[in-house]
């Protein structure tokens, strides 16, 4: 016999596009994708619109609200971002992003034209498919509204499918208002819209103080009928949505109707760095999104 | 299974042959400790002579053949306003660990369920897994080693040869057809009972020498119990928080990405390094949040993933028991001591 060992080359197969998770190859696999537009939000966040280059590619890239992918610029970093565009335009996503580090920093300096990488899309999804035929209560604060607009424009897009969608939005200030031009979109399509603000300046109109503060003024105008066909979705920091998913609860909208997104530290997507794990589950895998039920019974979680 | 015995001698003859053609990791004497005792690591090896098969434990693992402690993912060419990205998995020939422990041969079956498994295989790992032959052999336990506990004393899987010292004669299992045709190269022979007796009276000797031991028993539970209790906290107050354990560890595998750009600025490249969840920054996040700012629960984190997450996931724990990680603390933190004082024993 002879004694040497044959190699196993697996990076042949890596040339082969196939992008199914249990594929060696999805791995590293990133789609070009070209920046096409950036609109500047408010000071701290832009909307990139991001196309992936190869038409056939971006009709195959198919996600659900809720999800995120991974966002590379080649030598710069690469990050998770929920995506916040509606799941019918496929690979032709939007991504409202925050100036927070190396990454995001870099991007709000880059121009149209801009070539990135997309990985993904990862993660759990807010289940809109069971929520069809009952209300949906959208609860976002801060930058939560940047995953919620995906689950919106689901909603505006199915407008038929669900009963009630009513939109409750909190923030800082009314300079940190994000997507203000879509306001006016949004109630045309039938979406009840509350905007709260808990700092207010001078030209400022609305209702001040937090989210929970309309949720309570909507509790004493809607019945628990109302409540009881209802699902909730809360995108926020942790304090926010643990408030307002335990004030839902005693409106006996079971934990397991009510949906959250988790923010964790991610340098992979797909379970193997462990970056983001919260006690024992991965985030990337098992979340962002989770039903209250999960978190309440997550270690560390909240 | 196959059992065949062979003469001691014949054991550099198979050496020999497996290295005229392939390249041969093996342990290797480096250093000497301050009383004199001999370290220990994994290196690749030319000649028999070099390899030490009576060592007793390295103090690094064998990872940096299969988890490099840092790692190309891919290099990028850059042009005037695009990019090529071209992925590299860093390996190019199969290799041979010849004498691999029990407990490390475990720890890479343990591995390869999260790397390996049906979710997002890491190419980058599987890739050197593939391109692995390895040659297992028995030690003798350490005051440290506490394998037996955690079901990690002996490899059923996941090796081609496992070579076990049985006085005059060496007595090997072999598990893959390469391994069966190496042997061709040597004089082996059909075991008889007396071999078997032989190989019996060595493995009950073993067992005899354990000394540290880890009660799993409802382990899972209890971590979850005592998630809150104060021995994390003691605990936390020795530790130093410098991730020297999941250095050492043959199954810490998380990892941080970084990507730099070449000084000439035509290329750039996408860098994963091996981290250890003591580290501050671990869990945080951009903005400067921490979800796991002090050194209690980062160190409670290591063992719940280990000892819970995973059992959970995969029905057995991620620690083999090598005892590597309280070796190599200078807290003095072991596995054996921490467990026992979350359950509440004295020691
Ligand atoms: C599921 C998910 C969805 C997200 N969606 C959005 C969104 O829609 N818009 C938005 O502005 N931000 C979002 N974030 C946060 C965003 O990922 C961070 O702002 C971003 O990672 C910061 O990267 P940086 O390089 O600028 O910061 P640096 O501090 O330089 O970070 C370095 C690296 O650490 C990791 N990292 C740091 N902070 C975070 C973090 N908060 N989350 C995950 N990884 C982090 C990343 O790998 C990052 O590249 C989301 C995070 C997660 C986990
Ligand atoms: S945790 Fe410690 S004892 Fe367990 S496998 Fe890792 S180094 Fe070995
Ligand atoms: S347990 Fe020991 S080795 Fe691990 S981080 Fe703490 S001091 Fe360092
Ligand atoms: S992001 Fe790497 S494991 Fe979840």
């Amino acid at each position: 016999m002879d004694n040497q060992l044959k190699f196993t080359d697996i990076i042949s197969e890596a040339l082969q596009k196939q992008h199914r998770k249990s594929d060696l190859s999805t791995f590293e696999y990133t789609y070009k994708a070209e920046i096409t537009n950036i609109h500047r939000l408010t000071e701290m966040e832009n909307l990139y619109r991001i196309q992936i280059i190869d038409t056939e590619e971006r009709r195959q890239f198919i996600f659900q609200p809720g999800q995120f992918l991974m966002l590379e610029l080649p030598g710069i970093g690469e990050a998770p971002f929920s995506i916040s565009s509606s799941p019918a335009r496929h690979g032709d996503v939007e991504l409202c992003i925050r100036k927070a580090g190396n990454l995001t920093n870099f991007l709000s300096r880059v121009g149209r034209g801009t070539h990135v990488g997309i990985r993904g899309p990862f993660g759990t999804n807010f289940p809109m498919e069971k929520m069809h035929g009952q209300n949906i209560l959208l609860v976002a604060g801060g930058l939560g509204l940047a995953p919620l607009r995906s689950a919106i424009s689901y909603a505006q897009d199915n407008r038929s499918r669900f009963n009630s969608v009513d939109i409750i939005y909190g923030a800082k200030d009314p300079s940190q208002l994000l997507f203000t031009y879509q306001y006016d979109m949004w109630r045309a399509d039938d979406i009840g819209l509350s905007i709260i603000v808990d700092k207010p300046d001078s030209s400022w109109k609305g209702p001040v103080g937090l989210v929970t503060k309309i949720l309570e003024q909507m509790f004493s105008e809607r019945g628990n009928p109302f409540f009881k066909s209802t699902y909730a979705i809360v995108c926020g920091p942790p304090v926010m949505f643990k408030f307002v998913c335990n004030m839902l609860n005693q409106k006996d909208i079971p934990m397991q109707k009510m949906f959250v997104s988790l923010e964790r530290r991610m340098h992979c997507g797909m379970g193997k760095c462990c970056r983001c794990n919260v006690g024992s589950t991965y985030t990337c895998l098992n979340g962002p999104v989770f039903d209250y039920w999960t978190v309440m019974n997550l270690k560390e979680a909240i | 299974m196959i059992f065949r015995v062979f003469a001691r001698e014949e054991l550099k003859k198979l050496f020999d042959a497996m290295a005229s053609k392939n390249k041969i990791v093996g342990p290797v004497e480096i250093a000497r400790d301050h009383n004199g005792k001999p370290l220990f690591a994994f290196n690749e090896v030319n000649s028999f002579n070099d390899i030490k098969l009576d060592y007793t434990t390295t103090k690094l693992s064998a990872k940096k053949y299969f988890l490099p402690y840092k790692e190309d993912l891919a290099a990028f060419r850059m042009d005037e306003n695009d990019w090529q990205k071209k992925v590299d998995y860093n390996i190019s020939e199969p290799f041979i660990f010849f004498g691999l422990h029990a407990c490390d041969i475990n720890a890479l079956n343990k591995l390869d369920k999260v790397l390996m498994g049906s979710v997002y295989p890491m190419p980058y790992y599987a890739a050197k897994r593939k391109n692995m032959f390895i040659v297992g052999i028995d030690c003798t336990p350490q005051p440290y080693c506490f394998c037996r506990s955690m079901g990690a004393d002996t490899a059923l899987h996941g090796f081609d040869m496992f070579i076990t010292d049985i006085g005059e004669k060496y007595f090997v299992e072999i598990l893959s057809d390469t391994a069966f045709n190496f042997l061709k190269n040597i004089r082996t022979a059909e075991p008889i009972e007396a071999d078997h007796i032989h190989y019996m009276k060595v493995a009950s000797e073993k067992n005899k020498k354990f000394t540290a031991h880890v009660d799993t028993t409802d382990l899972t539970k209890i971590l979850d119990m005592e998630f809150q209790s104060d021995v994390w906290k003691q605990w936390g107050e020795k530790c130093l928080a410098c991730g020297s354990c999941s250095k050492a560890c043959p199954t810490c595998y998380c990892y941080g990405v970084e990507e730099t750009v070449d000084i000439n600025l035509r290329g750039a490249k996408k860098t994963k390094k091996l981290y250890s969840c003591n580290l501050i920054d671990f869990a945080e996040v951009a903005g400067g949040h921490n979800f796991r700012p002090e050194r209690h629960v980062r160190l409670k984190y290591r063992y719940y993933h280990k000892h819970r997450g995973f059992v959970e996931a995969y029905e057995e724990s991620l620690c083999v028991g090598c005892g590597r990680c309280g070796e190599a603390c200078l807290a003095n933190i072991t596995v054996p001591e921490v467990i026992a004082s979350v359950r509440g024993e004295e020691n």
